[in-house]
């Protein structure tokens, strides 16, 4: 039953961590991760076979814990620990850069969109199907010249 | 027993000197001098490894003197030890070339101690004979490699830096999670030991492990649906610091799916051809997005992604000859990836820009320069007499040998396509009329690197090279060159690692058998570590 509960736990986590991580907000993203770390780190317990049995030493007849997963466990938490740490600061730094804990766009990524949106609203039919799309993204990605620097220029007068 | 103190050498003294380096904090010339001494050791150490290696076949030590599968292992085969060597030779050169860069990117406080710490895990990434140390290996890797891609702190570094921690962080948590699974299933982590026993255990269960560990060393790797991350974060550290990213930790990723997929995972249906098709399309994606890039770092970081797909190529073919092969590759890979990073540094400081639109004519600035990216420019294509073509070569020879004739093909079209791209940047920087930021008296386009500010103020058309830079930088264009040169004894230590992949039997026997202890045999309940569970 605790080796049941236990996978369901970490499922959970696992779940809810996925969840959070996909979101656009940086704190809850960081959330994500730990709770994620968190599922890692029961799965691990588990993987040392049921609970109940004797530390170290067993009693009488019976055999002793395994304390390989838990020595895992613990590596696993300490480095997780630490890492959520630094990521908090980037969040924070992030945040004092920006003040917004919104993750930004990819600025590629903002470029092509905005070249398709700058197509459409000019009736370029072409932009309409896909394909076409695809490939002027090529020869557009090509413009890129430093990510987050003066981008919003340089694109109206393009083509 | 085993207690070779040589084997955890490399990574002990990186440690050490990392400590030392903290202490010296404030110092910055003797935190230079001790930067240098320790690669020196740790260079020396790991040739000293190569040679023991070359005399024994596998060198391991055993840790605290506790028998290999309980105790923490660490193993050295011929792949790990050329890795070794080839690594530590490009930390020093690059250490002594961001010594000699003029941007403040060794100045910082941290940079000392943090380099250290990288060469450290990269080291133990390639020592550890245990799954879960292979784990902790990457996590010392990505947590230096998390600082000195965000150091400085600038917007554009913050917001990369934020994907590349992100997406690396979720893939260690994979990590444990299947590190948790595979315990669970054979009740092991030494990889020897696990060796034996993943052969055990239902087909089912152990293709699912192989894929789950194919997954997480991809995203570390940067192979095909799992690269996003790369180009978008690379290109924002300081340039010593994307040169030894490119050059190193895409290839930690390469060794580990090399180890797991020959040691642990060796005959998972259809692997070959997931593995080719993962390495064709890497190649593909990689060169396509070079081509439409325009910045000299940004055209290279995704050449990495493309390279990693022929070493993909030379481990999916699944035979001796293609992990020599994909052996020399990466050699050969790791040497000119990181000499053109480099001479894209240099570019960025003495032109003031590495934009191919901004800067061209640089040959009339620098024809050393010039010879200077020429070189691996030429191997990164793989035009013969290069590395890059006995490279290629290789592989294409141990593609046709199992008849894999699609990936061949598209191999040598990618080659084709990178020798266009390098073309391109050649055109683009060295050719053409001088004109750009170190041009007096044509545009002052301000320089597009932050770092590169403030370095750039030329009185004539002619640029000077930062000495240090230059030498560095020299050195390992003259590796590239050396690849070549002695391109049959490279060939031949390749092949004999190669070899060693192909039996892991080998490997197992050495780590088990070594260890003075009968062989335990698989699943043979010793002691509490040791209980598979049902």
């Amino acid at each position: 039953v605790i080796v049941v509960s236990l996978a369901l736990l970490a499922a959970v986590l696992f779940g809810l961590g996925v969840f959070l991580a996909l979101q656009r907000a940086l704190t809850r993203i960081v959330t994500g991760i730990v709770l994620m770390g968190h599922g890692a780190v029961v799965l691990l317990l588990i993987s040392g076979g049921p609970a109940g049995e004797a530390p170290l030493v067993p009693v009488e007849g019976g055999v002793a814990a395994d304390p390989l997963p838990q020595a895992l466990a613990l590596t696993a938490i300490v480095i997780s620990f630490g890492l959520a740490a630094f990521l908090l600061v980037l969040a924070y730094r992030s945040w004092t850069i920006r003040h917004t804990d919104e993750v930004e766009d990819d600025v590629e990524d903002r470029r092509i969109a905005r070249l398709a949106l700058g197509r459409a609203r000019a009736g370029d039919a072409r932009t309409a199907d896909p394909s076409a799309a695809e490939a002027v993204e090529a020869p557009e990605r090509g413009d890129v010249e430093e990510p987050g620097v003066g981008l919003d220029d340089e694109h109206g007068s393009e083509r | 027993m085993n207690d070779d103190v040589l084997v955890g050498a490399p990574v002990v003294l990186a440690l050490v000197g990392a400590g030392l380096s903290v202490a010296l904090a404030r110092r910055l010339t003797a935190q230079r001098v001790l930067g240098l001494v320790v690669l020196g050791l740790v260079l020396a150490a790991n040739v000293a490894l190569l040679v023991r290696v070359r005399g024994e076949g596998h060198v391991v030590s055993d840790l605290g003197d506790w028998p290999a599968p309980i105790g923490i292992t660490l193993a050295v085969d011929p792949f790990s030890a050329i890795m070794l060597v080839v690594s530590a030779l490009m930390l020093l050169a690059v250490f002594v070339y961001a010594l000699g860069s003029p941007t403040d990117t060794d100045s910082r406080r941290f940079f000392h101690p943090v380099y250290l710490v990288l060469t450290a895990g990269v080291s133990a990434a390639f020592v550890t004979g245990d799954l879960f140390n292979l784990f902790v290996a990457f996590e010392i890797t990505l947590i230096s490699s998390y600082v000195l891609i965000t150091m400085g702190g600038r917007p554009a570094q913050v917001r990369a830096g934020m994907t590349y921690v992100v997406i690396n962080l979720i893939a260690s948590t994979m990590f444990i999670a299947a590190l948790a699974l595979v315990y669970s299933a054979t009740g092991t982590v030494n990889m020897a030991q696990l060796a034996e026993r993943l052969a055990e255990i239902p087909e089912g269960t152990r293709t699912a492990l192989g894929l789950l560990f194919l997954v997480i060393f991809g995203v570390k790797a940067a192979i095909f649906p799992l690269f996003f991350w790369l180009p978008d974060s690379y290109p924002l550290a300081p340039a010593p610091v994307t040169a030894i990213f490119a050059g190193l930790l895409t290839k930690v990723g390469v060794y580990s799916i090399v180890r797991t997929q020959t040691l642990l995972f060796p005959d998972i249906d259809g692997q070959t051809e997931l593995l080719l098709w993962i390495g064709g399309l890497t190649m593909v994606t990689g060169v396509l997005g070079a081509i439409a890039q325009s910045n000299m770092r940004r055209i290279l970081s995704f050449h990495i992604i493309s390279q990693i797909g022929y070493m993909i190529f030379g481990i999916g073919l699944f035979t001796q000859a293609g992990y020599a092969a994909a052996i020399y590759f990466t050699v050969h890979n790791i040497v000119a990836k990181t000499a053109l990073l480099l001479v894209a540094g240099i570019v960025e400081v003495s032109a003031g820009s590495s934009d191919l639109k901004k800067v061209s004519g640089l040959l009339h600035g620098s024809k050393v320069l010039a010879l200077l990216y020429g070189l691996p420019a030429l191997a990164m294509a793989g035009l013969p007499p290069t590395s890059g073509f006995v490279a290629k070569l290789a592989l294409v020879e141990a593609g046709l040998d199992v008849e894999a004739w699609l990936i061949v093909g598209v191999s040598l079209a990618v080659s084709l396509l990178t020798l266009f791209s390098m073309t391109k940047m050649w055109n683009g920087v060295f050719w053409g009329a001088p004109e750009g930021p170190w041009v007096p008296g044509r545009d002052t386009t301000t320089p597009d690197h932050g770092d590169a500010a403030g370095a750039v103020a030329p009185a004539r058309a002619r640029v000077r090279l930062p000495r240090a830079m230059a030498g560095a930088t020299a050195a390992v264009v003259a590796a590239t060159v050396a690849l070549a040169v002695w391109a049959g004894p490279a060939v031949r230590l390749a092949d004999e690692a190669g070899e060693s992949l192909a039996h892991p039997e080998r490997y197992v026997a050495a780590v088990l058998d070594g260890s003075g202890e009968p062989q335990l045999a698989a699943g043979d309940g010793t002691g509490p570590t040791t209980e598979p569970a049902p």
